[in-house]
């Protein structure tokens, strides 16, 4: 039987830098979507605060206690992130993602900057702070994008991965050419 | 254009999909006579103001909504999501 390595879908492809910019492998382990059964949204929330410190996330947020994230991604669903999903069995619609994004980290001064050329939502840090998540295009890519210290974190489907890379690389060479 | 989307805020119409006029939520019944198909499948007004259609907020949090806008001055003057409409009844 052949020896298969599990590579992340960046591979190759960072890091890159640009000026005061970083591109890199967020390196994001396990990813669990999680969509409540119709009426159960409640009972989701109290099986994740007893196993994991977290609750069902409102629209637009994000809820970490140490290791353990989850993050709103759409109606009625949320990405929990390296945490055991299996307190949820039963109560709620469970696929494992881990495979399926690619996790870049954009970090440098005012990374906003950056981002403000593929995406049209102000992600500035006095709205766009800590605990904070997008649902957006990014260029013409569909994204999760969270605050992540004074970078971002910026999710894309695996197979957007070169071409995500690609845009948000001009884009920091663009902003960087600029001082 | 920006759409007002009740979970994710303001956005740019570029996230949004527009599906058609807000009739496809009154689907009728089994039985139905072949003219309600018809109207149902078919026939649409064009109103020279207040309409309501259908948009999926595609590249967010993929909701079905229900906008209320104007043909003539392009206002929007409500977003709703289709599940609340659909869960109060009609």
């Amino acid at each position: 039987m052949a020896e298969l390595l599990a590579t992340s879908p960046l591979e190759g492809l960072v890091p890159l830098s640009a000026g005061p910019f970083t591109l890199s492998d967020a390196g994001v382990a396990r990813i669990t979507s999680v969509a409540p059964f119709a009426g159960k949204e409640k009972a989701v929330s109290a099986a994740l605060k007893k196993a994991h410190g977290l609750a069902f996330p409102a629209p637009n947020t994000v809820i970490s206690k140490g290791e353990a994230r989850i993050v709103w991604t759409g109606r009625g669903q949320a990405f929990l992130i390296g945490a055991d999903p299996a307190p949820l069995a039963g109560i709620a619609a469970l696929t494992d993602q881990s495979d399926g994004w690619a996790v870049l980290r954009l970090d440098g001064p005012e990374a906003e900057r950056v981002l403000a050329r593929k995406v049209a939502v102000d992600l500035r840090p006095a709205v766009f702070g800590e605990g904070a998540v997008v649902r957006t295009a990014l260029g013409h890519m569909m994204s999760v994008i969270l605050r992540a210290g004074a970078g971002f974190e910026i999710f894309v489907f695996r197979s957007m991965a070169h071409t995500a890379v690609h845009e948000i690389g001009e884009a920091m060479r663009a902003v960087a050419a600029r001082g | 254009m920006r759409i007002t989307c009740p979970l994710c805020g303001e956005r740019d119409r570029r996230e949004f999909y527009y599906y058609g006029a807000d009739d496809y939520l009154r689907r009728p019944g089994e039985g139905a006579a072949p003219e309600a198909w018809d109207s149902y499948l078919h026939l649409r007004d064009n109103p020279a103001g207040i309409t309501r259609d259908l948009w999926h907020h595609e590249m967010g949090c993929s909701a079905w909504l229900v906008v209320e806008r104007s043909t003539i001055t392009h206002e929007i003057r409500s977003v709703k999501l289709v599940s609340d409409v659909q869960e109060g009844g009609k």
